[in-house]
């Protein structure tokens, strides 16, 4: 009975001495936190990808409770929305911003562009770039080994089997820009999202000259200037044998569109043209000829079908 | 018999198919493409242009740098550009094209076979004609030989180290040149001591070229200063620092170049051209390469004027055979598979190699078993499997600092890897941006 007594008092007076020297040394070395800082945590996706050029979310969040505005800090993951958010939380206006997505520009598919060498190296866009042009004679072309495909948290790139190229989901790509620093040939770009995701851009980056660039891939730009001359907002300059159009000039007229010889340029979830008269709708410089376009019909349809649509038209038309 | 003391592998050598054939003169080709980057360093820049008329030996292209080297034209004939051409491996680069017209040399070069022993030229007058002549390291590196004859102030060299190990499998260029040449070679190697103000070289040869250690100690014996030290067969030896490891056991610091420990290195083939540069006026335009391989019909030494397509010298040793599976460009062990067999031959090219499909297959890569194989076999000391994950990670500091960029490209990681981890691969993607990151970072 003694010893219970005895042990029960030891170990009691033992813990009552360690709880207060924690509580002591606690109060003692106490880290003053902002508490907004979790507040802003809990707003955020939680994703830690660092689209948003911080090594995390919280990093992001410490970040926007230091900050005097929310001007240049963007979480790309969650937009627009979960900055505002935060900027309820803060008491700060959001920066405006424009919706981003992830568009890969190398349109060579395995049709398009002929096979010149078999490699049956390691499995890495990386490591192939730093060894070879590839396994086609396009030296500035997607490479097709997926580091893209790896890098992405969100699962919204995927490889297609048919044309050997990634393919990015509208709807998933987060714009966090981990696939763009992952392309060793810098092929993917983030563009902006467009209204109804409508976007034109040149799906090729090619700077051998015209014929060389055929030569390696029938869909590639021939820097022929066509585009550029059409242009009449001047978003198009053509660099290095290669035509690129500015996204924050381009008013999605697709007159470059009709104009390029190789449809090198793609125009992605617009409607379908009416077939007869596909030049005169567009009137000089129209504001938003997206909406002119006579029949809104199902527009938000997945991008593969009507961008598959056009270049094929055009290649009747010739 | 000596040799290196850190790591190395032993692979089939495999010299057997081209070893002792005459070297053979490939026939001009009727339009030559002179690629600007034949060495380490600036490119070259061109100093013709469209419609000259160029003859054999005339400087087409100078030095871009401190780093860099004279090109000067194979062939004679007339420029039609200067434009890009594809390289072995499909990328573009910077090029002279002359279209062929006979074959009429600079009045001033001798190309009489006569020895000629006596070199009378200053140190200095010696290092200008070499620097001149455009010549780079022949065993691959390209590194420009001029810059290794003036050492930085404070360092002074003590010994020329003739590398003819030519350790690589299958090549036999250098083995051919010392038994042809060697004569030559040896009048090369007083000029270098000369230049250099020393007084005592190594030759180093592996001890699978019997015949060549016997012929070059015959004549050392007729040279003061100079020795031929037969080594025993281990891969990379014919690595710099493996080489004066096993010939005079001195080691290299980690980043420093051979000078530190009095080193000069160069190869036979690169003496051959010092040679002939200085006694002969001749500049290097031209260089011994093997072309073997298991199933090519005349297997041999070849000497082709830079700017001839391979597929000339292919054609010469006897076509592409049907069951080719790979054309390496250089040996197995370093030399890179290439897609373009019309790439001109230029100063790097020491061998190509045709591989058939069995031989050229790739085996499917396991999980490391973390049996320490790699870490073994480094020449270098380095632990391979560790540099290919932090590449793969993309940790690039990490790679920094556990001294990639000692890392020589030798591929003994690789090769001993039981579990055929593509090891190499990533150590060398990696090391590229490394180095990229190291050369920004000095330039801030």
């Amino acid at each position: 009975m003694n010893l219970i007594l005895i042990a029960l008092i030891t170990l009691g007076v033992t813990g009552l001495l360690a709880a207060l020297i924690l509580y002591f040394v606690a109060q003692r070395f106490k880290v003053e936190e902002d508490p907004r800082i979790d507040e802003v945590v809990e707003v955020l996706p939680g994703a830690n990808c660092g689209g948003c050029g911080f090594a995390g979310c919280r990093a992001l969040a410490e970040a926007c409770v230091k900050a005097d505005s929310l001007d240049g800090l963007l979480c790309p993951v969650g937009g627009q929305e979960v900055m505002k958010q935060v900027g309820d939380i803060l008491g700060l206006q959001p920066a405006a911003a424009e919706p981003m997505v992830a568009v890969v520009r190398c349109n060579g598919t395995c049709a398009a562009r002929p096979r010149t060498s078999e490699y049956d190296g390691t499995r890495s866009c990386k490591i192939v770039n730093s060894l070879y042009v590839g396994e086609t004679g396009c030296a500035f072309g997607c490479l097709g080994c997926g580091d893209c495909v790896n890098a992405c948290q969100f699962g919204a790139i995927k490889m297609n089997e048919e044309t050997g190229l990634p393919e990015v989901d509208d709807d998933k790509c987060t714009s966090c820009g981990a696939c763009v620093k992952a392309c060793p040939r810098h092929i993917i770009e983030l563009r902006k999202k467009g209204p109804k995701n409508r976007r034109v851009f040149v799906k090729c980056v090619s700077k051998d000259k015209g014929a060389i660039a055929r030569k390696n891939c029938l869909n590639a730009c021939i820097g022929c200037g066509k585009c550029q001359k059409e242009c009449p907002f001047e978003a198009i300059t053509v660099e290095n044998n290669v035509a690129y159009i500015d996204w924050q000039k381009c008013r999605l007229c697709r007159k470059c569109v009709a104009v390029c010889p190789t449809g090198a340029i793609h125009e992605v979830n617009f409607p379908p043209k009416p077939a007869p008269k596909p030049v005169e709708e567009a009137p000089q410089p129209a504001p938003k000829p997206a909406e002119e376009t006579p029949k809104p019909v199902e527009e938000p349809k997945p991008e593969t079908a009507p961008q598959n649509v056009e270049p094929a038209n055009k290649e009747e038309k010739q | 018999m000596k040799t290196f003391r850190i790591g190395g592998v032993h692979p089939q050598d495999n010299k057997h198919y081209s070893a002792h054939k005459q070297i053979t003169a490939v026939p001009l080709p009727k339009k030559a493409v002179i690629p600007l980057v034949q060495h380490i360093g600036a490119p070259a820049k061109p100093l013709v242009v469209k419609g000259d008329k160029v003859l054999v030996g005339q400087l087409i292209a100078e030095a871009g740098g401190f780093v860099s080297a004279n090109i000067h034209s194979p062939v004679s004939g007339t420029v039609t550009k200067v434009d890009t051409a594809k390289d072995a491996w499909g990328m573009s680069m910077p090029a002279i094209f002359i279209d062929v017209e006979g074959d009429e040399w600079m009045p001033e070069i001798d190309r009489t076979d006569t020895l000629n022993t006596v070199c009378k030229l200053e140190a200095k007058e010696i290092i200008e004609k070499v620097k001149q002549a455009g010549i780079v390291g022949l065993g691959g590196a390209c590194f420009p030989t001029h810059v290794k004859l003036m050492p930085p102030p404070g360092k002074t060299a003590e010994v020329l180290i003739v590398n003819g190990v030519e350790c690589e499998p299958y090549l036999t260029c250098d083995h051919q040149l010392m038994l042809e040449h060697g004569e030559e070679i040896m009048v090369g190697i007083q000029i270098l001591m000369k230049a250099l103000g020393i007084s005592r070289a190594v030759i180093g040869i592996e001890k699978n070229k019997p015949d060549a250690i016997e012929h070059m100690q015959r004549l050392a014996s007729h040279t003061l200063g100079v020795s031929v030290e037969p080594l025993n067969l281990r891969y990379p030896q014919g690595g710099e620092k493996q080489l004066i490891d096993a010939c005079i056991r001195r080691q290299v610091p980690s980043g420093a170049l051979p000078i530190e420990v009095g080193a000069v290195v160069d190869n036979v083939a690169t003496i051959y051209a010092v040679y002939e540069a200085v006694q002969k006026n001749k500049p290097l335009i031209s260089r011994v390469m093997t072309v073997t391989g298991k199933e090519v019909k005349n297997p041999g030494n070849y000497l082709v004027r830079f700017g001839t397509p391979l597929a000339d010298v292919l054609e010469l040793a006897g076509g592409i055979p049907e069951n080719t599976g790979k054309i390496i460009g250089g040996g197995p062990m370093m030399g890179r598979a290439m897609n373009n067999t019309d790439m001109p031959c230029n100063k790097r090219m020491s061998g190509a190699l045709l591989l058939n499909r069995e031989e050229s297959k790739r085996c499917q890569p396991e999980n490391c078993i973390r049996c320490g194989k790699c870490v073994q076999a480094c020449p270098m000391g380095l632990e391979p499997y560790l540099l290919s994950k932090l590449s793969y990670l993309e940790r690039w500091d990490d790679m920094e600092k556990h001294d990639v960029m000692d890392c020589i490209d030798c591929g003994c990681c690789q090769f001993t890897c039981p579990s055929n981890r593509p090891l190499l691969d990533y150590i060398r993607a990696g090391k590229a941006t490394v180095g990229g990151i190291i050369r920004a970072r000095a330039q801030k």
